[in-house]
């Protein structure tokens, strides 16, 4: 019968399917971070229970860490807890830990695919929404809640119900200025913020295939703010390529073994998705959001929506108490909004080639007066790469802060945070109220266009600096 | 966990969409590292002003709402971050049901897992109970996962969809890990298997 990629994954790692029950699903990695695993240990030495594959289970820390200082003693209390809870548990149960101290840290979802732990056709979950973005290697990737975390330490499976497929096709050719994040903001504006629920989504077409690894990833991280629990692209020759020669890849003779694999892990032509979506990606222009989920997205050029233009009674409320929270106004127009402060960073825009493209757009110019930038590679290996390639400089020098590997003000729980009332141009996925810190109003946009808002005080038409 | 079979109770209407986790436990709270106290924590940066004091307009502040038990929101509630939090959040704060037109994936499953029932309602009945508790906050709610089911007390009963092995999860309050440790075998014989 023919299958898409996802059913190929998941039919692999079926363990038993009792009817009437949802699958037993194996789980080939799992990812752990200090915030949402204390708990799930806890259960776990209640229960009296070891970790079943710690050899299959591998610990970063990332959430609640400061991203200025490395010094523990300096810290705020709880995270300096939930650091040593997390390496305590590590060390007790035997898992892998990348810690802040050592020469491999950073956002889990950067560390992961560094390391080459993430190949395709794998499951990998891990106590994060944002694990979707893993399925850019053809992996079916996604967020768990922490019982769940319990349940793959103890067992190494999870009790998953089948989710449906939505194809999702971007054909054409990207306009100069045009990103991936450009797609992925396009993609949620069009079908809502949640209307994926229910799905798992397969990027598809001509524009995706062109992607790097890095611009994959961005647009799979972001399969979660369009309701999807998974986001997953076919791997071919791109993916390879990255993944050879990690670490945990595979070796030898091993390598061709799962190269010729990995091939097979494309939907077949005769298969059927639940439901597909057309984007043409010759029509995209960069993107900005507006409001607070992301959805509420409009082209720079373009302007928020009039409450009467909207058929939706719920999406008119939604819109007039983004509004009230923004202090924007319907049917303005998003170029020439002013920012307060700029972010560049986060699982969805902070490797190496984020990193590149935006200071191609700072070079040579200076943040605009009153702005705050700041800069967080999404990992110490990305850090050390920008660093050789004298991108923290170009950054330093246009007066940008260059600061430490982690999540930072993606979601506000170190000291990395938005004033009440400030607008952030940020390159990170979520546009939450309070989410950049209590009151911080946040944009959304690629990193391009979040450079280019830095060096001229507010947002503008990142191509007309190209 | 604890089982959940019938709950009769009052309501606390919440008209907002997109009700994201963020909203329902700001990051601040996710510095603990156990599961208790976390209901001081719900919907913080809405239900308090800037100095800590409750705002009186919002909705589980007034005096008309204290003790419910269920809570109506809008469609996509619980959208966002995989943190279980935000249903520890929920529980805490006393909370054992939540109506909506539609729930993000990751809340749905992590409510199940905490005896926390999502009921899942068509718009324009949730948009009617958030009317009825709206203008009779007194109106008690009779919610019975046997027969899936949402009774009025004026007798309209609506249904609502759930699947069959975690309602019976939900029944008996047993967990997954049970179920999932008794296919040892299974699992033990994946795990022999080469991947590729
Ligand atoms: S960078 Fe942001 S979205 Fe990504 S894992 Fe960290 S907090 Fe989550």
């Amino acid at each position: 019968m023919a299958k898409t990629l996802f059913e190929k994954v998941w039919d692999a790692h079926v363990v038993a399917q009792d009817d009437g029950a949802p699958a037993v699903l194996y789980i080939d990695a799992h990812l752990v971070h200090e915030v949402t695993s204390p708990q799930a240990f806890a259960e776990l030495r209640a229960r009296g229970l070891p970790v079943r594959r710690p050899d299959k289970t591998f610990a970063t820390m990332d959430h609640a860490i400061p991203t200025r200082n490395v010094d523990i003693a300096l810290w705020p209390a709880d995270a300096a807890t939930q650091v040593r809870t997390l390496r305590e548990n590590c060390e007790d149960f035997g898992i892998t830990l990348w810690d802040i101290n050592g020469p491999i840290q950073g956002i889990v979802h950067v560390v992961g695919p560094e390391m080459g732990v993430t190949q395709p056709g794998m499951t990998i979950v891990c106590g994060d929404s944002h694990t979707s973005t893993h399925g850019a290697f053809g992996a079916l990737a996604f967020g768990i809640g922490t019982s769940e975390v319990e349940h793959v330490l103890a067992t190494q499976c999870l009790l998953q119900m089948k989710p449906k497929t939505m194809a999702i096709t971007v054909d054409g050719e990207l306009g100069k200025g045009v990103t991936a994040k450009d797609i992925i903001l396009a993609i949620i504006a069009k079908n809502g913020a949640g209307g994926g629920a229910g799905y798992v989504f397969e990027y598809r077409g001509s524009a995706i295939r062109r992607l790097s690894m890095a611009n994959r990833m961005t647009i799979c991280n972001m399969s979660i703010e369009g309701g999807a629990r998974a986001g997953m692209i076919a791997p071919d020759e791109t993916t390879f390529e990255f993944v050879k020669g990690r670490q945990y890849a595979p070796k030898g003779e091993a390598w061709d073994r799962a190269v010729a694999y990995w091939k097979t892990l494309v939907t077949d032509e005769d298969a059927v998705f639940d439901r597909e979506l057309f984007l043409d990606a010759n029509q995209l222009q960069p993107m900005v959001t507006y409001g607070t989920n992301p959805g509420q997205g409009v082209p720079v050029t373009g302007r928020i929506p009039l409450p009467e233009e909207l058929e939706d009674p719920a999406e008119r409320r939604s819109l007039l108490a983004a509004m009230e929270y923004m202090g924007l106004k319907p049917g303005q127009a998003m170029e020439g909004q002013p920012v307060d402060i700029v972010f560049i960073g986060s699982c969805t825009n902070g490797r190496i080639e984020d990193l590149r493209a935006a200071a191609g757009i700072v070079q040579g110019k200076r943040v605009a007066d009153n702005i705050q930038a700041i800069v967080v590679p999404g990992s110490k290996a990305v850090k050390a790469q920008a660093e050789a390639e004298g991108l923290n400089r170009i950054f330093s020098e246009a007066g940008f802060e260059w600061r430490g590997a982690g999540c930072s003000m993606c979601l506000a729980m170190n000291d990395d945070k938005a004033g009440a009332g400030k607008y952030v141009a940020s390159t990170s996925n979520r546009n939450f109220q309070g989410r950049q810190g209590p009151g911080a109003r946040s944009l959304l946009m690629s990193p391009i266009m979040a450079a280019a808002a830095a060096v001229n005080g507010r947002v503008v038409d990142v191509r007309e600096m190209l | 966990m604890n089982p959940f079979t019938t709950l009769t109770a009052t309501a606390v209407p919440l008209r907002m969409e997109n009700v994201d986790t963020d909203q329902i436990i700001p990051a601040k709270y996710l510095t603990a590292v156990t599961k208790e106290g976390m209901g001081k924590g719900l919907f913080s940066w809405i239900r308090y002003n800037p100095d800590g004091t409750p705002k009186p307009d919002f909705v589980t502040n007034k005096p008309e709402y204290q003790g419910a038990e269920i809570l109506i929101a809008g469609r996509n509630f619980g959208s966002g971050s995989s943190r279980e939090h935000a249903v520890w959040a929920l529980t805490d704060f006393g909370f054992r049901c939540v109506i909506t037109p539609g729930f993000a994936d990751i809340f749905y499953n992590n409510s199940l897992k905490n005896g926390l029932l999502p009921v899942t309602l068509p718009e324009d009945t949730v948009n009617m109970l958030l009317d009825l508790v709206e203008e009779e906050p007194e109106t008690l709610i009779y919610v019975d996962l046997k027969s899936q089911t949402v009774t009025l007390p004026d007798g309209q009963q609506h249904s609502f969809g759930i699947d069959p092995f975690r309602k019976l999860c939900l029944l008996e309050g047993v967990d997954d890990l049970g179920y999932i440790l008794s296919k040892s075998d299974e699992i033990n014989s994946f795990e022999a298997r080469p991947a590729y």
